[in-house]
C-alpha cells in the first residue's frame, strides 16, 4: 500500500490532485506582492542591525595578562552595556583582544578599568580603538559587482535554454523576492547583518535560482509536448509540470534545510557558534522562502507573462473548444485551472 | 549471457570513479608521505588563527591621513599581499588611519618585509652629500672629534628665500651641523629621518655608506606610474648589456620632473665642463626616509618616461623598480604590531558546527530513508562518496596551491549537501513518474536519467555560473565560499554521471528492485502505476506518443512486450483519457 506521502506524490502526477498554483495566481502573487512591501516597509521602519564589520567597533588589546580567561572580557562588556556583542580572542599567547559595539568615551573608559581589575594589569596596559566600516565598503562592493555579472549571464544564459527571455525574467524576478524576504526578516528579527550574512545571501541567490530552473526544466518539457495537442491549456501545463515536481520540491526544500537547521538550531542553543549561526540563519530562510517561491511565484509569474502571446491564447481557445465539445469534461479540473 | 550494454556501461562508470578514488587518495597519500602535504586540509584565518599585522602611518606631528591616502594605500598593500600569493589575506582600514593586514597561517618572512615595506617615495634633490659618510672631523690638535649635536641656538631658518629646491641658502647653519653630526646608524630609528615635504632632509643611503643633505620634495612617489627593469638602448637602439630602470610618471609627476631635470642638468653640464664634480647634479629616490638611489642627471628628460642607469645588476634593477613600484604609497607606514590570532572560532565554533554539520546530515540520512526506502541508501552512499572526494580535492589543493578552508567554505560544504541530494532526488522522481506511467524499472531508469540529465546539467550550470563569477568578482571570504560551491558542483555532476546513475542500472536488474518489493523505493503499485506485473495493465492516462518517442531509443529497445502494448493501447487511448488528466 502506498504511504499517503505517496499517493499524495501519485495523485499530483497523474493530476488527479492539483493544486491550483497557475489558476489562482492571482492570489499567489497579491500575497507575495504584499509580503515585498512588508518586507521592504520593515527595514525603512527599523532598520538594519548592521555587525561591527560594517557599522564599525570598539576594540580593547589586554597585553600580557596572566590569565586567559575569555569571559572576564565578556563580564566586563556586558556590565557596561548589557546588550553588547562580543568577541574575544587571545593574541600571542598572552593577550587578550576584544571586539565589541561602538562604545562612547565614558563607557570606554569603563570598560578600561574593568579590564584592568579583572585581568590584574595596569590600565595603561590596555589599548583601546575603534573600527572603521571597513568590510562593508570595500567587500560588499566587489560582491554587488559580481552579483550583477551573475544576473545578467544567468538571465542570458537561461534565455538561451529555455528558448524563451520570460523564464529568465520570471526566474530573477522571484530571486529577487527571496533576497527581500531575507532581508525583511533580519530587519524583523534585528539579527544581525555580517560578513557570513552577506555570505548566505549570496547562496540564497543561487539556490532560488538553482530551484528554479529544476522545476521550468519540467515546465519546458510538458509545455513542449502540449503545444501541439488539445489536452491542456498552456496554463495548465504549467501547472501540472510545477505539481509533478511538488514531490521533488519537498523532498529537497527538507533535506537541504534540515543540516542547516542542525547547525542553526544546536549551534544557537546548546554550543553558541556565532558565525556559522549568521549564515545559517540566512540559508534556513533563504531555503525555505526559495522553494516556496519557485511554486507560488515563479511558475504563476511566468504563465502569466506568456499569457497573451497570440499562439498561447489561440491554442487555449482550440483546447477550451475541443473540451466543449467533448462530452467527458472532467467539470472539476476545468473550472479551476480556467 | 553476455553482458547487455547498461550493464557494461554501468561497470565501465563505476571503474572510471573507482580509478578517480584511487588516483586522488593515492596522489594524496604520496604528498602526505614525501611531499609535505597534511592529512587535514589547511583551515583559514577565522578557523584556524592567523596571524594580524597592524599599520600605522608615520606622520609628522599633527598631520592627519585623508581617506583618499588610505584607500590608496590600502589598494598598494593589497596588490603586494596578493602578489605574494597568500590566499584570503584580507587588508582593511582600522578607524582613520590603521591598515590591518589578515593573513592566514603562519606569515612567511618574505611576505612579511614586503607587506612591511610599506613605504613612502619621494624625489628630493641632493644638496650636499659626503662618501664615505663621516662623523667626525681632524680637529687643529690632529685628533679625530666627533662633530658636536647642533646647538639648538643654531640659526634655522634661510637667511635668504630659497629660489628652488636646489637652493644652498636651503642650508642653514643648524642643518649643516646638523648633517655633519648625522650618523648614518640611526637610521633605523624611524622619526630621526621623517621631514615635512617643503623641507630639507638629512639621510643616508640604504648601506650608510653617503650620506646626504636633501632638498624639498619635488615629485612625490604617487606620481610614479611604473617602474621595470630592463636592458638599457642606446640612443641607437642598441643593446648595451646594461640593466637599468625605467620610470613612467603620471602628467603631474612627469611636468614636475621635467622641470628638475632642466635645473639639474644645468648643474652637471657645468661641473663637467669644469672637470668637478656637483653632488647638486643628483636626485635622491628617498623610500621611507632613506636614499634608494640618488642618479646624476646625465640629459634633460621630457615627456613622461626616464631612464635610471648605473652599476645595475638585474636583479638589483628588478628590485629598485619593484621598490618604485609597490613603494609608492601615499603615506608612510609603520608596524604598530604583528599579531598571531587564536580566533575563538577556531577553538569553539569549527567544532560545533561540526557537530552539528553531523546531527543534520544523520537528519537527511533517516529522511531520504523514510522516503525512499532502500533507495535511500543511494542517497546516503553517494552522500558518503561526494564526501570522500570533496575531502580528496580539498586536501590535494591545499597541499598544491595552499588552498584554506575558511568558515564561509564550511559554509558552501553544508549547502552543497543540499544540492548533491536534490540531484539524486530529481533522478528518482523521474525514474518513479517513468514507473508510474507504466514502464519497467530498466526503461523506467534509462528514460527517467535521461529526462533529469538534462535538468541536473541545466540546474548545475546555473551554480557553476554563480560560483566562478563570485570567485572572479569578490574577495576574502565570498571567495573562499564561492570555491567550494563550484567544487562541489563539479563533484555533484560526476558522482550522478558515475555513480548514482551506474548504480540504479544495476540494481534494476536485481530481483528485489526490479519486482517492486515493498521496500525497493520502487514499487510500482505504491506509485499508482499502470502496468501491474505480467499482463496485467490499464490503460496510461498520460503516456502520450510524442512522450514515448522523445525518450531514449535505449528505454524503447528495453521495452518488454507488455509495455509495448501498454504503451500503443494508451496511446490510442491518449484522446480520450487525456481529458481527465
Amino acid at each position: 500500500m502506498p504511504s499517503p506521502f505517496q499517493r499524495f506524490g501519485n495523485d499530483l502526477f497523474t493530476g488527479k490532485r492539483s493544486i491550483e498554483f497557475v489558476g489562482r495566481r492571482k492570489l499567489w502573487l497579491g500575497i507575495s506582492a504584499v509580503l515585498m512591501i512588508v518586507c521592504i516597509l520593515i527595514p525603512v521602519v527599523r532598520g538594519f542591525n548592521w555587525g561591527i564589520d560594517f557599522r564599525g567597533g570598539s576594540q580593547f588589546q589586554v597585553a600580557h595578562t596572566s590569565t586567559t580567561d575569555q569571559t572576564i572580557a565578556t563580564d566586563a562588556v556586558r556590565e557596561v552595556k548589557s546588550d553588547a556583542v562580543v568577541q574575544v580572542s587571545v593574541v600571542n599567547g598572552d593577550g587578550i583582544r576584544l571586539t565589541t559595539d561602538q562604545l562612547t568615551t565614558g563607557q570606554t573608559k569603563q570598560v578600561t578599568n574593568k579590564l584592568a581589575a579583572g585581568y590584574g594589569v595596569s590600565a595603561d596596559d590596555i589599548t583601546s580603538s575603534y573600527i572603521g566600516p571597513a568590510w562593508g565598503q570595500d567587500v560588499s562592493r566587489k560582491a554587488l559587482q559580481g552579483l550583477g555579472v551573475f544576473l545578467a549571464l544567468a538571465f542570458i544564459g537561461m534565455a538561451l535554454y529555455f528558448r524563451t527571455w520570460k523564464m529568465s525574467l520570471a526566474a530573477i524576478i522571484t530571486l529577487f523576492h527571496d533576497l527581500i524576504f531575507t532581508a525583511g526578516v533580519y530587519a524583523l528579527t534585528g539579527f544581525e547583518i555580517t560578513p557570513a550574512t552577506v555570505i548566505g545571501f549570496l547562496t540564497i541567490l543561487g539556490y532560488s535560482l538553482y530551484d528554479t530552473v529544476v522545476v521550468f526544466d519540467k515546465v519546458r518539457e510538458n509545455t513542449t509536448e502540449d503545444k501541439d495537442k488539445l489536452t491542456r491549456t498552456f496554463g495548465e501545463s504549467v501547472n501540472l509540470a510545477v505539481n509533478q515536481t511538488l514531490v521533488r520540491s519537498i523532498n529537497t526544500a527538507v533535506i537541504a534545510a534540515l543540516p542547516v537547521a542542525g547547525i542553526l538550531f544546536i549551534g544557537a542553543f546548546v554550543l553558541g557558534a556565532a558565525t556559522l549561526e549568521d549564515i545559517s540563519l540566512s540559508l534556513f530562510v533563504g531555503i525555505l522562502i526559495g522553494t516556496y517561491s519557485t511554486v507560488f511565484v515563479a511558475a504563476p509569474l511566468y504563465s502569466w507573462l506568456r499569457q497573451g502571446e497570440p499562439a498561447i491564447s489561440k491554442h487555449e481557445r482550440r483546447v477550451l473548444a475541443a473540451r466543449a465539445k467533448a462530452p467527458l469534461v472532467d467539470v472539476e479540473n476545468a473550472t479551476a485551472t480556467r | 549471457m553476455a553482458k547487455t550494454s547498461p550493464v557494461r556501461h554501468a561497470s565501465r562508470s563505476l571503474i572510471w570513479l573507482g580509478v578517480l578514488v584511487v588516483a586522488l587518495a593515492a596522489a594524496l597519500t604520496s604528498g602526505i608521505i614525501w611531499g609535505g602535504a597534511t592529512v587535514a586540509p589547511k583551515l583559514g584565518l577565522d578557523l584556524q588563527g592567523g596571524t594580524e599585522v597592524i599599520l600605522t602611518p608615520a606622520l609628522e606631528h599633527g598631520k592627519q591621513v585623508t581617506s583618499d591616502e588610505l584607500d590608496q594605500a590600502v589598494s598598494i598593500i593589497r596588490q603586494r599581499v596578493d602578489a605574494s600569493g597568500v590566499s584570503e589575506a584580507t587588508v582593511s582600514t582600522q578607524g582613520n588611519s590603521n591598515i590591518v593586514v589578515d593573513v592566514p597561517g603562519r606569515l612567511d618572512d618574505a611576505t612579511k618585509q614586503r607587506i612591511e615595506a610599506s613605504s613612502k617615495m619621494e624625489l628630493r634633490p641632493v644638496l650636499l652629500a659626503q662618501s664615505p659618510a663621516t662623523t667626525s672631523f681632524t680637529g687643529s690638535d690632529g685628533k679625530s672629534t666627533p662633530y658636536p649635536t647642533p646647538a639648538p641656538t643654531l640659526a634655522n631658518t634661510p637667511t635668504a628665500k630659497p629660489t628652488d629646491a636646489s637652493d644652498l641658502s636651503w642650508v642653514t647653519p643648524y642643518l649643516q651641523a646638523k648633517y655633519e653630526a648625522f650618523d648614518c646608524s640611526s637610521l633605523k630609528n624611524a622619526t630621526t629621518n621623517v621631514a615635512p615635504a617643503h623641507e630639507p632632509l638629512v639621510t643616508c643611503d640604504d648601506a650608510g655608506q653617503t650620506k646626504y643633505l636633501l632638498g624639498p620634495v619635488e615629485v612625490e612617489g604617487s606620481d610614479i606610474t611604473n617602474a621595470t627593469a630592463g636592458m638599457i638602448t642606446s640612443s641607437q637602439g642598441v643593446n648595451t648589456g646594461q640593466w637599468g630602470v625605467n620610470l613612467t610618471f603620471n602628467a603631474h609627476g612627469a611636468k614636475a620632473f621635467d622641470k628638475v631635470s632642466q635645473r639639474l642638468n644645468g648643474y652637471y653640464a657645468a661641473a663637467q665642463s669644469a672637470g668637478t664634480n656637483d653632488p647638486r647634479s643628483q636626485f635622491a629616490f628617498v623610500l621611507d626616509g632613506r636614499v634608494l638611489e640618488a642618479p646624476q642627471m646625465q640629459g634633460v628628460i621630457t615627456g613622461n618616461t626616464s631612464q635610471i642607469t648605473g652599476n645595475f645588476t638585474q636583479e638589483s634593477a628588478q628590485t629598485l623598480a619593484n621598490q618604485l613600484k609597490f613603494g609608492a604609497l601615499p603615506v608612510s607606514f609603520k608596524v604598530q604590531s604583528s599579531n598571531t590570532i587564536s580566533a575563538t572560532l577556531g577553538s569553539t565554533q569549527l567544532l560545533s558546527g561540526m557537530i552539528a554539520g553531523a546531527i543534520g546530515l544523520l537528519l537527511v540520512f533517516i529522511y531520504t530513508l523514510f522516503q525512499y526506502r532502500t533507495l535511500g541508501f543511494v542517497t546516503i552512499f553517494s552522500l558518503v562518496i561526494a564526501a570522500a572526494l570533496s575531502y580528496l580535492t580539498i586536501a590535494l589543493l591545499s597541499w598544491q596551491i595552499g588552498y584554506r578552508l575558511s568558515l564561509a567554505g564550511v559554509a558552501g560544504l553544508i549547502v552543497a549537501i543540499g544540492f548533491t541530494a536534490d540531484s539524486f532526488i530529481v533522478y528518482f522522481e523521474r525514474i518513479r513518474d517513468e514507473l508510474r506511467e507504466g514502464r519497467g524499472l530498466e526503461s523506467a531508469v534509462e528514460a527517467g536519467w535521461r529526462r533529469a540529465r538534462r535538468t541536473i546539467y541545466a540546474a548545475k550550470t546555473t551554480n557553476l555560473l554563480a560560483a566562478v563569477v563570485l570567485y572572479i568578482f569578490a574577495v576574502g571570504d565570498v571567495q573562499g565560499f564561492a570555491f567550494t560551491l563550484g567544487l562541489t558542483t563539479v563533484l555533484d555532476v560526476i558522482i550522478v554521471v558515475l555513480f548514482t546513475h551506474p548504480i540504479m542500472q544495476l540494481f534494476a536488474r536485481t530481483e528485489f528492485f526490479a519486482s517492486g518489493h515493498k521496500l525497493s523505493g520502487l514499487d510500482p503499485s505504491a506509485l499508482g502505476a499502470v502496468y501491474r506485473g505480467a499482463g496485467r495493465f490499464r490503460p496510461a492516462p498520460t503516456v502520450g506518443a510524442a512522450k514515448l518517442a522523445s525518450s531514449s531509443r535505449e528505454a524503447a529497445r528495453r521495452q518488454t512486450i507488455a509495455e509495448r502494448k501498454a504503451a500503443e493501447l494508451a496511446a490510442a487511448g491518449d484522446r480520450r483519457n487525456g481529458k481527465d488528466d
